[in-house]
């Protein structure tokens, strides 16, 4: 059994190899600069927790990270009821909802959003000629499309766990609830969203960690305005240069996504994660 | 016991289907069945593997829609109405428990949905547990208790509800023997003190006999018969359901000659005489008679009517009783179960003489 075991650990040998040389010593490196650039010290951490404008910033990633996450796992939720549980046409219009978003990349998807709703957009022209409006709404170039743009990023990523969770419910205990004369909605809301928990925290964690390191999508719908933590590390880094600040921060996100992690595999297996 | 019941009060239902028929794309998986559900009896519906049994009890449940016919409960027509409105108390096949509540959160859920206060709940939750015997366990999830304990549960949760008809679907299967006959001694319990009419699936037919007021066999979607435990066992309709409730010996007799209360027919050159069935009178038909109906001596026994010589070919032995492979000077082969305390075994090979009371015999059609 021993042999059989290092065997399948050998598989996983150039998957190890290849984060190694594209992550982990990269990473190391960027934790080398956060302590010597500009000068050896704590310097750059003290400004991290302490620069008005690097605090905004945190603040703002994780106020649009939590909305991000609330709007994709309702969408989601949603679509996956459908998918799961919807007729076959239903069905086979959910899937291609789900997919059609990998076809597109991020940058198109970004620009398209931004052709809807920008000032000359899509929505406020239509408003203003149906006479609705007289000035355009503030709609890009804002916290609002940013959140629109990542919610519609990330709602794929979400309906897999959650799918998956509705999916591993056997159909006979929703049968029985409403044998036992309970409403549709009460067992929706006391059996079947409970039953789905596990897919829902799974789902909340992969979109929360993946929105906060967010960068296209923010740096083209928030205009500059809204500006991310990965902005920011990026505007350090290519534009201020200030490559030890930069660096810190991006330890600092490194840390708090791994503490995230780490809380939550206590809570739940992995398993349910990924569906 | 609170709140037991006397059988026939008025909260057990009857129920008639009336010709349900039902069909999935061209697939008919019931035909035309009628049958009248007794208030407070304890109905099993037996049958092999996909004919038709879990259909029907969906269908009784408001779960499935029938194709065609029509469903009266106490005079009132409920073919359209949805389950949630029937209120069936149901044990599925593999249990269907909540598996994020814990036992006492399972019983409580239909209360809930009754909108019931909270003492009353907790009084009768307290009384189910108490009656299923899992005081103790209350607060565990099903996941943590054995499959007999689930299974308890199902049972408490579907009763707690007083609902007056409750339907269960192979609810021992998966259970080991003795825990079966735990569950299935509790089940007539639970039937005696409730009054409910129970509508129970199975496909063991020694289950089925043991349990019921009344047995229902299915085969491919059609209803066969329907009657007390004796009557399908001693006086099946038709030779499968003989053959489906227990070994059974079938001897081809010639023409059936109508004799008074008896009928006889020829087997070899023996004279077999049989309770009478006017309706094979005059025709081939086969003289049918359980293994433990018949005893075997080695001398002819002037005092069952019946005999025919056989030839032993071996024996199995079972505890309580051996069963003897036989057969005939023509080669028809039979069974013969005899009681192991009160005979001496029998070599094979030996010429031996096989006889049983004609009361003991009935005929059947011959064919299928
Ligand atoms: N939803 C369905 N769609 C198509 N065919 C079905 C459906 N439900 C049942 N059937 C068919 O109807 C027949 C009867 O099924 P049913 O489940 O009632 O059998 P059963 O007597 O309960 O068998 P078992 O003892 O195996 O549970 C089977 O041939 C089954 O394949
Ligand atoms: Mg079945």
């Amino acid at each position: 059994m021993g042999s059989a075991t290092s065997r399948k650990f050998l598989l996983l040998g150039p998957l190890l190899l290849f984060l190694g040389l594209a992550y982990v010593v990269p990473f190391l490196g960027v934790v080398r600069w956060s302590f010597t650039l500009p000068e050896t010290g704590f310097g750059q951490y003290i400004a991290v927790f302490t620069d008005p404008l690097v605090q905004s910033v945190f603040v703002r990633t994780l106020r649009i990270c939590l909305i991000v996450t609330a709007a994709s796992l309702i969408t989601a939720y949603a679509i996956a009821y459908v998918w799961v549980r919807g007729s076959s046409v239903q069905r086979a219009l959910a899937e291609f909802c789900i997919l059609v978003p990998f076809w597109i990349s991020v940058l198109t998807r970004a620009f398209g959003w931004l052709a809807m709703l920008s000032n000359r957009g899509l929505i406020n022209t239509w408003l203003q000629s149906a006479g609705i409006i007289s000035e355009p709404l503030a709609l890009a170039r804002n916290e609002f499309g940013v959140i629109v743009g990542m919610t519609h990023f990330l709602i794929p990523f979400a309906v897999f766990p959650i799918a998956s969770a509705m999916r591993s419910i056997d159909e006979r205990v929703l049968l029985a609830a409403r044998g036992m004369g309970s409403s549709r909605s009460r067992t929706f809301w006391t059996v079947f969203l409970p039953l789905t928990y596990g897919g829902l925290i799974g789902a909340a964690l992969i979109v929360f960690v993946f929105a906060l390191g967010f960068f296209v999508t923010p740096a083209i719908l928030g205009g500059g305005r809204s500006v991310m933590v990965a902005e920011l590390v990026y505007l350090r880094i290519f534009q201020s240069p200030d490559w030890g600040l930069g660096a810190a921060i991006s330890v600092v996100l490194v840390l708090f996504i791994a503490i995230l992690l780490a809380l939550l595999r206590r809570f739940i297996k992995p398993a349910h994660m990924v569906g | 016991m609170p709140q037991s019941m006397q059988p026939g009060d008025a909260k057990a239902a009857e129920i008639k289907a009336i010709s349900i028929g039902k069909t999935f794309g061209a697939f008919h998986a019931l035909k035309d069945l009628s049958l009248d559900i007794k208030r407070g009896e304890f109905l099993t519906l037996l049958g092999p593997s996909g004919s038709g049994k879990t259909t029907f009890l969906m269908i009784l449940a408001g779960f499935l829609a029938p194709t065609s016919g029509k469903l009266v409960m106490d005079g009132k027509d409920i073919t359209n109405i949805p389950a949630e409105d029937r209120s069936y108390g149901m044990v599925f096949q593999g249990y269907a428990l909540f598996p994020h509540l814990t036992v006492e959160q399972n019983i409580a859920f239909p209360l809930k949905v009754r909108r019931q206060s909270a003492a009353d709940i907790k009084r009768r939750v307290g009384e189910m547990v108490e009656r299923v015997g899992l005081v103790g366990h209350e607060k565990k999830l099903p996941a943590k208790l054995s499959g007999g304990q689930q299974q308890r549960v199902a049972l408490a949760r579907a009763l707690a509800f007083e609902p007056s008809v409750l339907l269960l679907d192979e609810p021992f299967s998966a259970l080991d023997k003795n825990l079966r006959e735990m569950m299935q001694e509790e089940a007539k319990r639970l039937h005696q003190e409730t009054g409910t009419t129970f509508v129970f699936v199975t496909h063991d037919q020694s289950e089925a006999l043991a349990l019921s007021s009344r047995v229902a066999i299915f085969n491919h979607g059609e209803l066969l018969q329907a009657g007390k435990p004796q009557e399908v066992y001693e006086r099946p309709a038709n030779r499968f359901v003989a053959e489906f409730l227990g070994e059974i010996n079938l001897l081809p007799l010639d023409t059936v000659q109508l004799d008074g209360e008896r009928a006889a027919g020829r087997f070899e050159d023996q004279t077999i005489t049989v309770n009478k069935s006017s309706a094979l009178a005059g025709r081939a038909a086969l003289a049918a008679i359980r293994p433990e109906h018949m005893v075997i001596s080695v001398e002819h026994r002037k005092d069952n009517c019946n005999a025919i010589t056989c030839r032993v070919e071996g024996a199995t032995y079972f505890g309580a009783s051996t069963k003897y492979h036989l057969r005939t000077r023509t080669g028809t082969s039979l069974a013969v179960s005899m009681p192991t305390a009160t005979t001496s075994p029998i070599e094979p090979n030996t010429n031996v003489w096989v006889s049983w009371p004609e009361h003991q015999g009935f005929l059947l059609p011959n064919g299928s």
